[in-house]
């Protein structure tokens, strides 16, 4: 087992969230909101989403040294389970489903004689012997197979749960929101299930440039959109609030010079910030290389350091909503009430003023997630973001940029990282818009 | 009122200091010259001399904040922060690592960024204003629920696709506009049209549902009541009452982007091979051309620090409560 | 009789399909007279008014059997009909001037758009136009006044504004939806004057919707009660306050303070338990590029009064004068800039830190707003006892438990309230809890700020009860502040008077109410409007 430094993140983010639940159970304000989460459709179909997406971010989280201790590869649980894909690679381009590489090359056959044709993939549908006339019956049959596998295994779940449930929570399942929750997940589970399946004969989304698997590609890239959404939220969180809450509450002289900082730093148009620091990154990393000695912990410390540097550039919005929010509350009757009765300041921060702005951290939480995911790839582009070598949609779609000019048109690889951002992104938007109609004291209650 | 702009305008000076500072570290105490020089150089077998004459070269071989073997005056002025940081105070901006005069090139570069960039803020206002009025006035219809869930997806795009797709839909496949490129004096628009298109086009998901929340915000007031009252019909209340209103936070929010104009859009720009400060930036973050980074990071917090100074300005030139107060 | 000018019949308005705000309810208003509609909040009075001219929001349904103006169903008249009748037909003045006037457009300017909107007149005559009625809503200069934005005019100005926007469509009817709550009672009794003599200059008549059961017996011709959606009586003012039917608006009438009951009090002298001298509390006015202080606000300029133990100072003013301000920095929630205060002997104004955090047990206070002064994430029983936890960390779980059940009877609330949330309660119930908070440390003194302004005048009633009730169980002083006179009478021993931040005069209740001395009292006095009734 090795714990990368974001995996080590990751798993704390994930002990905060359960606590977290644990704590909201007890809440009586915060279980009204939920509720009417619960109840919306687009909501809780989006949350599945999201969860189908952490499940695997969560998967890929967890490493481990690959062949005992003699090699020194890294590889997480993900990896393991995809092998086949990780080490069935081509040569170069091939389609979806193609059987045959995507351009011709001089092969020689078994007389000896050359010809000019498209080569047949060293994996990818090999177990035809006639792929003209097979193929598309195969690819049909095999994708029956595997979604029939994956829709038994959800009415096998419904089934079960429906057994188990007690007569006043099966009237829960039939609300509208817990039918749609049912169809989505059966859909992804089966879908996921057939496209798992077929992987294991074709490859499904084609092969880049250097003949990896494009569906293993875009499924390795959830984790560090996922990361990259969360980790830098987790690490802007507790200066935005501790930053904004103070200078509201004081005021005076601590208000002056934190506001000062974020205006500062505010002031450096963000990308160049970025770009500045991963440079400066970059320079350190390659003086130090005797610290980073595998490639994996070196992409996951510039992925870290990416996080870091994004939540400094950006706690400075949610820093100022606090603050804005937390002079409004000081002047609240209840917080006087409480300084006429003799309470510490220290008590009034955690007891008056922390619980009642956290509705605006949770729906900025939610909002950044999926700008900061879009980010990501706008980055990587740039090459001020994740590592070349780290999975990410970012550097799928600046590779595949450049076979835009190429006749016929390598589309699979941008089409790949076009989809799973979109679903990743639409779903978290999505869900944004809900929380944000929950939580928002302005906006709830108009139920 | 003056008084009042007069502060915020002196408040500038300590918040540049400020950014100053946090480059210098950035730049020379995180990493030293040294560092940079050999990264520059490639990483192996670089001798001493190398570094020396690399440093050297671009005035790197100072000490950092205080030079001891300097006379008098010069323990101040002969050092790396007083060469390279207190000159951007005067827009001084030096030579980049590759020895061009960046001050020259800012010059010559940001008309090409505000060719873009200009008409990209002006159509994006009017398009997002419009569709954001359109769904203010025909609220609780199936029309503005379209127009959110619409926005939502819009929105959910990256907008690396936008560009991707617009270079391969117009550009290839139709021929409308060539994919990329750029030109001097009127014939550069043919080049224009079609980042300017995607740049509004990318901006439309967000742009229209943060102004249809101002819209609605307005709309949900008593004045519009009372012009309701008063017996002026939908549209009328929305364009006398709550366009007026609205327009203040847009104005203002639009007031503090139009300085930073002048830097381009890093990705717009080098997608589509327009010679502003945008693509400027990119090759220099691709070459590691620290010198210039450092100017533009310069350069963009002047320019936003005068988008602050341009809102206080404008809020009390569009807002008869500030103005009067 | 004549033909009504407005018919409203078993008119409905629900919202969201399921909550019925206006429940069958019909009434008609005859051309000329002042017909008021009254009821405590909540009781659908605003939704009646806005339904008739259909400009409810939009997750309201209306249904009725007719609506018809001048015999003119306006049930069945498309909207863009409908926006003729408005402004020109009916006009509207709404509560609060200040946010029902578009705040960047000039007052001129918002007068001229309803004529423009229904006359066809040219650009001069517009402007003749909007110079007659501002003068007839009796604005002075208002020439300069017209381009001036509303921000820039006072409270009382804005709602005459607001009056001439109602009355430049010349209306049949003016639907006058609680005009003067949010003024001061000198104010009030302008506007009320000016709405009255504008009726009789032009002969329309007055749809007047209102709490205030005094206010509509000096104005109305005929009267209607409405609760919870319901119109329960209606009649002829005289006969109305006289011998009202139904039980709801008996228990209204009971529930109204009256100015006589101050001479009930008995007077005793008692020991001083607080010691206000020449305490002042100013902010500075800071100006120029640096900040300098250039001057202080007076908020609070130069007051000395006593409170003996155990009886009630009433301290009255009009918004602005410094009372609330004068109320917080006694118990330090704003500092104060000069002066003494002693409490028991105890001199606050020399205190700091941890030994003014333990005095604060001595005083306590009760605030305006029961919605706002109680943190809507905590169960009541910790607001309860936060000041418990706080100044006595002493005391046990289950002794603190046991002090918050009694607290909670104390203030007549149901033992399991302290399990509940804020928002599970009504507003006097919530005045209730932050009195048992207040309570909980055993205070000598409580300022009450406003405590029953928020309030419907039945529920108002109970609260000036209850606190009368503690009084005498627990010999605890009140500093009342509040600027409603009346109420005064009902709960004060003493009273001062606060004009622009100084105590203008003070004494007994009884004298100072009966018989005061200074014009701004008599002045204030004179605009309480009284509850007229015939015997």
């Amino acid at each position: 087992m090795v714990i990368l430094w974001t995996d080590a993140l990751i798993f704390i983010l994930m002990a905060i969230i359960v606590g977290l639940a644990f704590y909201m159970r007890s809440q009586e304000h915060i279980k009204r909101p939920l509720k009417q989460i619960g109840r919306s459709r687009i909501g809780m179909v989006s949350l599945v989403v999201l969860v189908f997406f952490v499940l695997i971010g969560l998967l890929d989280s967890v490493h481990f040294k690959a062949g005992g201790n003699k090699t020194n590869e890294i590889v997480s649980l993900l990896d393991y389970w995809a092998t086949p894909l990780r080490e069935r690679g081509e040569k170069t381009y091939s389609a979806p489903f193609a059987v045959t590489l995507y351009s011709k090359e001089m092969m020689t056959l078994a007389d000896g004689s050359t010809h000019w044709d498209y080569p047949r993939l060293e994996f990818g549908g090999s177990h035809l012997d006639d792929p003209e006339n097979q193929r598309l019956d195969d690819i049909l049959q095999k994708g029956l197979y595997g979604f029939a596998q994956g829709a038994g295994l959800v009415a096998f779940f419904m089934f079960l749960s429906w057994g188990m449930l007690a007569e006043q929570h099966k009237r829960l399942i039939r609300s509208p929101a817990a039918t749609a929750v049912w169809a989505v997940a059966f859909v992804i589970v089966s879908v996921s299930y057939a496209l798992v399946y077929l992987s294991g004969y074709y490859h499904v989304l084609g092969t880049d440039k250097v003949g990896e698997d494009v569906f293993y590609q875009a499924v390795k890239s959830i984790r560090t959109g996922l990361v990259i959404g969360t980790l830098t939220t987790l690490i802007m969180l507790p200066m935005a609030v501790v930053f904004g809450i103070l200078a509201g509450f004081f005021r005076g002289w601590v208000d002056d010079v934190i506001q000062y900082v974020y205006t500062t730093l505010n002031s450096i148009p963000g990308v160049l910030l970025i770009a500045a620091s991963i440079l400066m990154v970059q320079v350190y990393m390659a003086n130090h290389e005797e610290n980073f000695t595998s490639v994996v912990v070196r992409a996951d410390m510039r992925l870290l350091f990416l996080c870091l540097i994004l939540g400094v550039t950006s706690w400075t919005g949610l820093c100022r909503l606090l603050r804005a929010e937390t002079l409004k509350l000081r002047e609240m009757e209840y917080v006087q009430a409480a300084r006429a009765l003799g309470v510490k300041q220290g008590t009034i921060l955690l007891r008056h003023i922390l619980p009642n702005v956290m509705h605006i951290v949770l729906i900025s939480v939610v909002l950044d997630f999926s700008s900061l995911v879009l980010a990501e790839a706008v980055l990587s582009y740039i090459n001020i973001g994740v590592d070349p070598t780290t999975y990410s949609w970012g550097n799928m779609i600046n590779g595949a940029r450049l076979e835009m000019a190429r006749e016929p048109i390598v589309w699979w690889s941008l089409t790949a990282a076009f989809v799973f951002m979109f679903a990743l992104v639409l779903a978290a938007n999505l869900f944004a818009d809900v929380v944000q109609a929950a939580f928002d004291p302005r906006r709830a209650g108009n139920d | 009122m003056i008084h009042y702009i007069i502060r915020r305008f002196l408040y500038a000076f300590p918040l540049l200091m400020g950014v100053n500072i946090l480059t210098f570290v950035l730049f020379f105490i995180i990493n030293s010259p040294d560092d940079m020089a050999r990264m520059q150089l490639g990483q192996k077998h670089v001798t001493e001399q190398a570094v020396e004459n690399w440093k050297q070269q671009r005035g790197y071989d100072l000490p950092l904040l205080w030079n001891a073997d300097a006379p008098q005056q010069e323990k101040i002025t002969q050092t790396i922060f007083y060469q390279k940081s207190v000159g951007l105070f005067l827009f001084r901006f030096g030579v980049s690592d590759s020895g061009r005069n960046i001050g020259a090139d800012i010059q010559e570069r940001m008309w090409p960024s505000l060719a873009v960039a200009v008409p990209t803020l002006i159509v994006g206002l009017l398009v997002n204003i419009c569709f954001a009025l359109m769904m203010v006035l025909f609220r609780n219809s199936y029309l503005e629920h379209t127009g959110i869930v619409l926005c939502v997806i819009l929105m959910s795009v990256s907008s690396l696709f936008y560009i991707i797709g617009g270079q391969f839909f117009i550009a290839k496949l139709l021929r409308l506009v060539p994919i990329s490129g750029y030109d001097d004096g009127i014939s550069a628009i043919k080049f224009l049209i079609l980042p300017v298109l995607i740049g509004v086009f990318s901006g439309i998901g967000s742009g229209v549902r943060w102004y249809r929340t101002l819209f609605l915000e307005e709309v949900e007031k008593d004045y519009v009541r009372t012009a309701r009252a008063k017996g002026l019909s939908e549209t009328q209340t929305l364009f006398r009452h709550v366009l007026r209103n609205a327009m203040i936070p847009i104005l203002t929010g639009v007031v503090v982007v139009l300085p930073l104009l002048f830097m381009g859009s890093l990705i717009m720009e080098s997608f589509f091979s327009i010679p502003g400060l945008g693509s400027y930036t990119i090759d220099a973050i691709n070459s590691q051309d620290f010198a210039i980074v450092r100017a533009m990071v310069f350069l963009g917090s002047v320019l936003y620090v005068i988008g602050l100074l341009l809102t206080d300005i404008s809020y009390t030139l569009v807002d008869p409560r500030v103005r009067l107060s | 009789m004549t033909n009504p000018l407005l018919a409203v019949e078993r008119l409905s308005v629900t919202f969201n399909h399921r909550h019925t705000v206006v429940d069958e309810v019909s009434f008609v208003i005859y051309p000329g007279e002042t017909f008021a509609l009254v009821g405590e909040s909540g009781s659908g009075k605003s939704i009646t008014a806005l339904s008739v001219l259909r400009l409810l929001p939009n997750n309201a349904r209306l249904s009725a059997d007719n609506i018809s103006l001048n015999g003119d169903n306006l049930l069945s008249r498309s909207e863009s009909d409908l926006c003729r009748i408005r402004g020109s037909r009916i006009g509207l003045v709404f509560q609060d001037p200040m946010s029902s006037l578009n705040p960047v457009m000039t007052i001129g300017s918002q007068i001229e758009e309803v004529i423009n909107v229904h006359f066809q007149l040219p650009k001069q005559a517009v402007k003749q136009r909007v110079l007659e009625l501002l003068r007839q809503v009796e604005i002075p200069e208002p020439q300069l006044r017209m381009k001036d934005y509303p921000h820039q005019l006072s409270g009382g100005q804005r709602q005459r504004v607001m009056i001439a926007i109602a009355l430049a469509g010349r209306p049949d009817l003016l639907i006058a939806d609680e005009p003067t709550t949010s003024l001061d009672v000198t104010i009030q009794a302008q506007i009320l004057a000016l709405l009255k003599t504008i009726q009789q200059q032009t002969g329309m008549a007055l749809w007047l919707i209102s709490h205030d059961l005094a206010l509509v017996s000096t104005m109305a011709d005929r009267v209607a009660v409405m609760q919870q959606g319901k119109i329960v009586e209606t009649g002829k003012t005289a006969d109305f306050f006289s011998n009202p039917q139904h039980p709801y608006t008996r228990k209204l009438l009971q529930a109204l303070p009256s100015m006589d009951s101050c001479l009930a009090h008995a007077v005793e002298e008692k020991p001083p338990l607080l010691c206000v001298r020449d305490f002042s509390c100013h902010y500075p006015i800071r100006k120029g590029i640096f900040k300098r202080i250039v001057g202080y606000v007076r908020a609070v300029d130069g007051v000395s009064f006593d409170i003996q133990q155990g009886k009630t100072l009433a301290l009255v003013g009009e918004s602005g004068c410094g009372k609330t301000t004068l109320g917080k920095s006694l118990l330090n929630l704003i500092p104060a800039s000069g002066g003494q205060v002693k409490i028991n002997g105890v001199d606050l104004s020399q205190l700091s830190g941890e030994p003014l955090r333990q005095q604060r047990a001595n005083i306590q206070i009760v605030f305006q707003d029961p919605f706002s002064s109680m943190n809507p994430r905590m169960l009541v029983g910790d607001i309860i006892a936060e000041g418990l936890s706080a100044l006595h960390p002493g005391i046990g779980l289950d002794e603190r438990k046991a002090r918050v059940r009694q607290l909670l009877q104390q203030v007549d609330l149901p033992e399991d309230s302290a399990q509940r949330y804020p928002h599970e309660f009504s507003g006097g119930q919530r005045q209730r809890i932050c009195i048992a908070r207040a309570l909980a440390v055993e205070p000598k003194l409580i300022v009450c700020d406003e405590p029953t302004s928020a309030l419907d005048v039945s529920v108002q009633a109970q609260i000036i009860q209850l606190l009368k009730t503690l009084q005498q169980e627990k010999g605890v002083s009140y500093l009342f502040i509040t600027h409603d006179l009346a109420v005064v009478a009902e709960i004060a021993d003493d009273v001062a008077v606060m004009y622009q931040g100084k105590i203008i005069e003070q004494g007994r209740v009884e004298q100072v109410l009966t018989r005061p001395e200074q014009a701004y009292t008599k002045k204030l006095l004179a605009a309480v409007p009284v509850l007229k009734s015939d015997n």
